[in-house]
């Protein structure tokens, strides 16, 4: 039987406030354990919830940027259970009035075609604290670091029908919420984590399966892999006449398996009821408007404008606008310099591979877009060759200095002398008789060869249009 | 709904509460009666009334983004039993 898999995902993008939800302790990544946890988010008696202010805006930014419904009316709500590092004894989170409504995103797959997928709502809710089960003769440490930190739930509709759409799906969120400025969105730090919904049923059916939770995914690879594990592990239950049963499930992903989660670690039933030390927040249109109106230009925008207005290919421009930092780098270059083609090509090829290779972020690159244009500007004054402009850069990596006295300094000018050239082919002519031969016969290609010889002995300083020229005339 | 004991032995282990053998019959029969009463304004026609998430006809105060508190940690786990290495200590929660 041919399966369909059916697939919705939760995921939790942890929002990047000064401070928490709904206290002033600060909420930086990184801090030593229980450093930012204060009596609000120990939970001592007395202690009361006030909003940040910023949490609600970046939601609705989120929500404004995949065209949902924004709740002009929200409302908090208890989800209730017991774990040591819920020092409440509730989250703080939205059920029935959620401040993001339904939207949605388009996803695009390798193959370049493009799919809607819906998200269902985003809700804003407190992060729990960590547990740490190692090392502690016996107990468990507690870090509420974490504790009370601002998430944004987004859940999207159960419209994902493989992995490779799932992960498409979530380096959408990923970019959005980056170019939105609104989390670090890093999954191995956990400030974006997803839960996967997973059923199958036979293709062509319109009823859903029963569905497994799997959760403990931290990065894009495994998601991948979590989820052709569980539809794999759901085909084996079914075709042997077994049944899927719903339940929530840890993927290891060192053994590329799931196993089912003890009932312990999460209730069914969470007793939801309106957070009664919170009222009802009201946003109004004034409000919503005002946030619109500081939207960034959104990945697909700007890709789509990058091929319009640049010539760039559609895959170029998608990995120019990968990152917002990424686009704007290129763009400054190919304003400042006049080439946007070169621009691209330098950015996703010279620049790509240095920072790869040195595991840079862009901001940590020598090499920013105002020293990139100099080295653009200077290939195209046929200052130095565009062989010559690849050691430039390589050498304005390790050395920060003026991209002209680089230039000088390693005697890297290009040779435009046309006395200097003219000795040059002249000792190339000399030196390949029967090269010079052929092309007199008229073999046309032989001219590249003694064009590259001419460069060789110029150490690629030559100006190779010249040479060409020179050459030809000389031979004819 | 049929209410009863199971119910009342649920809720409680939800709630991590301890209830003797005593107690939940009384407990069952007053909850019995809540139920009674709710079921009574159930048949209350509310089509035209919104949904009271919040008992006070007021909105939420917002809080700016400033840090407003300081590093308190030391004093803080003078409270605990255990701690190790700035972490509260408590008795392992999975095997």
């Amino acid at each position: 039987m041919e399966w369909e898999a059916v697939i919705g995902l939760e995921v939790h993008v942890s929002l990047s406030t000064n401070t928490k939800l709904f206290s002033g302790t600060a909420s930086i990544f990184g801090a030593e354990p229980n450093t930012e946890a204060n009596i609000f988010d120990l939970a001592m008696p007395g202690t009361l919830p006030v909003l940040n202010k910023e949490a609600l805006r970046m939601a609705v930014k989120f929500g404004l940027a995949i065209d949902a419904e924004i709740g002009k009316r929200s409302v908090f709500d208890r989800k209730n259970y017991f774990y040591p590092d819920l020092p409440k004894g509730y989250q703080v989170t939205q059920l029935d009035f959620p401040t993001v409504g339904k939207g949605s995103l388009t996803i695009t797959l390798e193959d370049g075609s493009e799919r809607q997928i819906g998200v269902t709502r985003a809700h804003i809710e407190e992060n729990a604290g960590k547990s740490l089960h190692e090392d502690f003769h016996g107990m468990s440490g507690i870090d509420l670091n974490r504790s009370g930190e601002p998430l944004l739930e987004i859940v999207s509709e159960p419209e994902i029908r493989n992995a490779k759409e799932a992960v498409a799906y979530l380096k959408k969120l990923h970019v959005i919420v980056r170019y939105l400025d609104i989390s670090d969105a890093i999954m191995a730090q956990g400030s974006m984590r997803c839960d996967v919904n997973v059923s199958i049923r036979p293709k062509g059916s319109t009823e859903l399966g029963t569905r497994t939770e799997l959760k403990n995914i931290n990065s894009f690879r495994f998601v991948e892999k979590a989820i052709n594990s569980e539809i794999q592990r759901q085909q084996y239950v079914l075709e042997d006449g077994g049944t899927v049963i719903q339940e929530t499930r840890r993927y290891d992903a060192e053994r590329d398996t799931s196993s089912p989660m003890r009932s312990k670690e999460f209730a069914n039933d969470y007793r939801y009821f309106p957070e009664p030390d919170l009222l009802p927040v009201e946003i109004d249109d004034t409000y919503i408007e005002a946030i619109r109106a500081t939207l960034p230009e959104l990945p697909d925008a700007k890709s789509a404008r990058f091929v319009s207005e640049y010539g760039l290919s559609d895959y170029d421009a998608g990995v120019l606008t990968a990152t917002r930092e990424m686009a704007e780098y290129f763009e400054t270059v190919a304003r400042s310099s006049g080439d946007a083609k070169m621009a691209a090509n330098w950015v996703t090829g010279d620049l790509q591979a240095a920072l790869n290779k040195n595991n840079w972020d862009l901001a940590e690159s020598p090499i920013q877009a105002e020293r990139l244009t100099r080295l653009i500007q200077r290939i195209k004054d046929d200052t130095i060759s565009g062989k010559i402009g690849k050691t430039v850069f390589e050498a304005m990596l390790e050395d920060g200095s003026d991209v002209d006295q680089i230039i000088d300094s390693r005697g890297l000018k290009q040779v435009t002398d046309s006395g200097a050239i003219e000795s040059l082919v002249d000792e190339v002519i000399t030196n390949h008789p029967e090269q010079v031969q052929q092309f007199r016969d008229g073999k046309e290609a032989v001219l590249g060869f003694l064009v590259g010889q001419a460069m060789k002995l110029s150490q690629g300083k030559a100006n190779p249009g010249q040479v060409n020229q020179l050459l030809r005339e000389k031979m004819q | 709904m049929a209410f009863d004991k199971t119910e009342v032995e649920k809720v409680a282990q939800l709630a991590r509460l301890h209830i003797s053998d005593i107690e939940k019959d009384e407990v069952t029969g007053r909850i019995k009666d809540i139920l009674a009463l709710i079921d009574e304004m159930q048949s209350v026609d509310t089509d035209a009334v919104a949904p009271l998430a919040h008992p006070l006809d007021m909105t939420q105060r917002l809080r700016e983004d400033d840090v407003t508190e300081s590093n308190r940690r030391d004093e803080l786990q003078q409270l605990a039993p255990e701690v190790e290495a700035g972490l509260y200590l408590v008795p392992k929660v999975i095997e």
